[in-house]
Order: structure tokens, then C-alpha cells, then sequence
């Protein structure tokens, strides 16, 4: 499996950054041709993790969210978004559907929706230190669309 | 995000369009709850027509206005509801609690 591209960006934790970060891996995503479904996946999952970010992350403060699309000749996307906020003191009660402790403004399933639209979904996270987020999704080739 | 309402014969009808992610989230609840406090609606319809994205954050939107809904004794239902909003609903098992109705309905 090589990488065939790689695209890093950074923003300030600020709530109308979410458009802009599932609309820019989008735009890289596209590079691998994928269906409009596929690219509506990734773009929801992404603004579920950068979304995490800005509500639990930096609660308080405006902090700074790393976006990474890598690209792999298998047709596949890999996307990091990570930030160095609070970090999650337990992400297996995190990922739990329903589970949130942002009150009733959130569903509880931001992680759920990640594991159930991308094929893979890894959580990194210490806290004080921040979190790591990878998810990755594999692009059905054009061929096998038709 | 642009949001629109009507009212008539006891049925508020809330119209979404554009995007709704947790940064649309507060205003489109804020307007939704102004709505239904101003008429009080026996019947509230989510329109998402012309929505044409919506995250885990438009999950709690809908359990909100439910809950409203409910508190002055009203149902409420979601129509009209394009491909990634739907999956994002089917997702989270909305449908358990708020009827969801998929296709465009012609008149």
C-alpha cells in the first residue's frame, strides 16, 4: 500500500470551521473518485470528530485542530484530526451510543456514527494532553459502480 | 442554514435548508422552539427538503423539538429527507421515537 497524496491543515477551534474541514477532505477525497454516498460518509464523520473537538476538546478556549487526508494506491483514505485539548478520560464510555456529556444540545452519538460510516475507526487520547482520532475508508473502484 | 416556517390548521411546518452541523445547531433549536411556542401546533413537521447535509448534532435538534412537541401536547414527524441526512438518522435510531418519512411527498 503506497501514499499517493497527503494533505495537512490546520484551523482554530471555531464551530464555522466544521463546514470547512469536512468540505476541504472532501475536496481530497475526491481525487479517489468515490460515489456521492462515499463521499457524504466521510464528510459526516469528519465533521463528527471535529465537532468532538470543538465542544469537548477546547470547552472553554478557541484551540488549535490538525486535519490529515493521506491517499493509498488501494483506493483507500486515511483521516487523522487531532487537537491538544482536555483529552477523553474514557474513550470506551465515549464511543458508547447515547453517552455524552455535553447535556441534551448533544445526541451522545458522534463516535457511533464515525464506526458505522467509515470501515475503521482508532482512539488515541491522554488527558491534558489531547486527542487522536484515525479513521480510515476504503473507495470502491469505478469499474465494479457501473 | 436558512430556516423557514408555516403555519395552518393546527400544523407547524419548520423548513430546513442548507446544513445542519453543530454550528447551525442552537439557532435552528432557538427557531424551532419559538415557533411551536407561538402557535403551539398540534402536529410539528420537520421539512428537510432542501437540507442537504446534517450530522449527529441534527440528532439532538430533533430529540429537542420532540421534546417540546410533546410538552404542549403535540406529535411531531420528520419528511422529505434526502440520502446522507437519512443515514445519519437511520444511524442513530431515531425512528424509535420520531416517525421519519424518506421520499418527497407530491401533492
Amino acid at each position: 500500500m503506497t501514499e499517493i497524496n497527503n494533505v495537512r491543515i490546520e484551523f482554530l477551534s471555531r464551530s464555522s470551521n466544521e463546514s470547512f474541514a469536512r468540505t476541504a477532505v472532501a475536496c481530497i477525497a475526491a481525487q479517489l473518485d468515490p460515489t456521492l454516498e462515499e463521499l457524504g460518509d466521510i464528510k459526516t464523520a469528519v465533521s463528527e470528530a471535529v465537532t468532538n473537538c470543538i465542544v469537548h476538546a477546547y470547552p472553554e478556549s478557541l484551540g488549535k485542530i490538525m486535519v490529515r487526508a493521506r491517499l493509498f494506491d488501494d483506493n483507500s483514505i486515511e483521516v487523522t484530526v487531532r487537537d491538544w485539548g482536555c483529552g477523553i478520560p474514557d474513550i470506551d464510555k465515549a464511543r458508547t451510543p447515547m453517552y455524552s456529556t455535553g447535556g441534551d444540545d448533544r445526541s451522545g452519538m458522534g463516535f457511533t456514527i464515525m464506526e458505522s460510516f467509515m470501515d475503521k475507526l482508532q482512539v488515541r487520547s491522554k488527558e491534558g494532553r489531547g486527542t487522536t482520532v484515525i479513521m480510515r475508508r476504503k473507495i470502491s473502484p469505478r469499474v465494479s459502480k457501473k | 442554514m436558512t430556516l423557514g416556517a408555516s403555519y395552518e390548521g393546527g400544523i407547524l411546518r419548520v423548513f430546513l435548508s442548507g446544513e445542519l452541523d453543530h454550528h447551525a445547531a442552537k439557532k435552528t433549536v432557538d427557531f424551532i422552539e419559538k415557533k411551536i411556542d407561538a402557535h403551539l401546533p398540534r402536529e410539528m413537521v420537520l421539512d428537510m427538503k432542501d437540507l442537504s447535509f446534517m450530522d449527529s448534532s441534527g440528532i439532538a435538534v430533533i430529540l429537542k423539538s420532540y421534546r417540546r412537541m410533546k410538552e404542549v401536547g403535540g406529535v411531531m414527524q420528520v419528511e422529505n429527507v434526502n440520502k446522507q441526512p437519512l443515514r445519519v438518522l437511520l444511524a442513530s435510531n431515531v425512528e424509535r421515537v420520531v416517525k421519519i418519512i424518506a421520499e418527497t411527498k407530491e401533492a
